[in-house]
């Protein structure tokens, strides 16, 4: 079956179809970014004092992607120009230029993803500077696993051995008792999951490298302040903790060895541990899926519709010019995204 | 065809002049990010008006809205309309939070309804207190 004005504009509503049917869509998807972005005031507005995050995420990786979205932008509108002006070559230049830059996008993307999946925020009972971020030693993290599963095997293996010889004997004793030991996912460790390896490891601290001061802050609760809360007259973290590099180094990281028992709290940049990370990841892991939509549709139209050009140049220029109301609107959301998320 | 590709031509130029403004809007955002304005409440204003400015250019320019046929327009009216009144319900409702004092209140004050209305409500059809 033919689709209906593809190509000639439709006579009640003066546009081809397509483009109505773009419109339309962009419209339920307006009001789906809606939804999300009006979640994300609720929660915002509605969090108690310091607890919001506010700058634990890498401004300048941001700002990157913000310009590869305006730069692809850019270049899908001039495809269609392109194709306006016959000239197919440039066409498929701009079209691959606008997909490159769709895909390095979601590489950025993906890394900054994987790097949050690997920080925390540390709440210790010092006396000041007692709430900071960063993540753990990855070496130090790296024997913790081995050490715990070196261990857990131990003790399975032993179990085996008892119960073996236990059910080659009279029975008269009672059965041995399975070991227990605590599940501890080396993911993204809670604040128990680090007590109990501790306890399980018989180890008293943890290796973390904190993150330079200014790396982040709190509305209305700067880093210095934050010992309304603090009950413990005991000495601090800090006084405990052995800063093995400089402090006047603030573009790396100071690695801190900190007490378990100075521990209050630890919380990792994730959806379950924190309200800012959860709406985070839904709201630019909802856009990550649109830009990766986008592209698939681009490379497709840059890929296979080379017969339509030479059949149907309008229509392919037509469908250019769909596939990009779909790309700026995801460029639009980013726009917002970025200084909503990243900055303010 | 000539006059067609000269139309097409200053659309190019648009589209460049467009493209360098959502950039340097970009920098304009991150910049103003780090002055104070005197109240955190200024600074998010400064950078959602940047970011609505930046969007309208996408939106005129790139998604042809400057130029569009009315049906589309129309459309994108309803669309705005719910969108606007998305919005407004979302900070409507946290100006009227649910109060919870107030249900407290309530607590007390059905208990006495239930205790006064005991005696009577044993004579009364209801063998069981209205309030439960």
């Amino acid at each position: 079956m033919e689709i209906p004005y593809t190509v000639k504009p439709r006579p009640d509503t003066g546009v081809y179809n397509a483009k109505i049917g773009i419109w339309l869509f962009l419209a339920s998807e307006i009001m789906l970014f809606g939804a999300l972005f009006s979640s994300y005031i609720i929660l915002r507005i509605t969090a108690p004092e310091g607890s919001w995050l506010e700058g634990v995420l890498n401004v300048p990786i941001g700002f990157v992607n913000t310009l590869v979205l305006i730069a692809s932008s850019v270049t899908i509108v001039m495809a269609w120009a392109s194709l306006k002006m016959n000239n197919y070559k440039a066409f498929q230049g701009y079209m691959v230029f606008t997909v490159l830059c769709a895909l390095t996008f979601l590489c950025i993307k993906s890394v900054e993803y994987n790097d949050k999946f690997h920080h925390y925020e540390m709440w210790t009972n010092a006396e000041s500077n007692n709430r900071f971020t960063g993540h753990f030693d990855k070496s130090w993290l790296a024997e913790q696993k081995s050490a715990y599963k070196a261990k857990v095997a131990q003790l399975n293996a032993d179990h085996q051995k008892a119960l073996s010889s236990w059910s080659q004997s009279d029975k008269s004793t009672p059965a041995p008792v399975a070991p227990k030991f605590p599940e501890i996912t080396f993911f993204t460790l809670t604040t128990t999951e680090i007590r109990n390896l501790a306890a399980f490891l018989g180890t008293d601290s943890v290796v973390f490298e904190k993150e330079a001061k200014h790396a982040y802050k709190y509305h209305g609760m700067p880093g210095e302040d934050t010992h309304a809360s603090n009950d413990h007259a005991a000495a601090g973290a800090e006084d405990h903790a052995s800063s093995t590099s400089a402090h006047d180094d603030h573009s790396h990281h100071e690695s801190l060895t900190i007490p378990v028992s100075e521990i209050k709290r630890t919380s990792a940049f994730i959806p379950s541990h924190s309200t800012y990370f959860a709406i985070y990841f839904t709201l630019t892991g909802l856009h990550a899926l649109h830009v990766f939509g986008g592209a698939c549709v681009l490379a497709y139209f840059v890929i296979c519709n080379r017969k339509m050009w030479k059949n149907e140049p309008d229509r392919l220029a037509n469908r250019i010019e769909v596939g990009g109301l779909f790309w700026h609107f995801v460029d639009l959301v980013w726009i917002f995204l970025f200084p909503v998320l990243y900055l303010l | 065809m000539s006059d067609h590709d000269h139309d097409i031509k200053s659309h190019i130029r648009t589209y460049m002049i467009i493209g360098a403004a959502l950039f340097i809007g970009t920098i304009l955002t991150v910049a103003v990010s780090y002055v104070d304005f005197g109240s955190h409440a200024i600074n998010i204003a400064v950078g959602l008006i940047i970011a609505t400015v930046k969007a309208s250019l996408v939106a005129l320019f790139f998604m042809h809205l400057i130029d569009e046929k009315t049906a589309i327009y129309l459309l994108l009216s309803c669309a705005f309309f719910f969108f606007v009144g998305l919005m407004g319900l979302t900070i409507w409702a946290d100006q009227n939070p649910p109060n919870k004092t107030q249900n407290l209140q309530h607590a007390p004050m059905v208990e006495v309804t239930v205790d006064s209305q005991h005696p009577s409500s044993a004579s009364d059809s209801h063998p069981e207190p209205v309030h439960h």
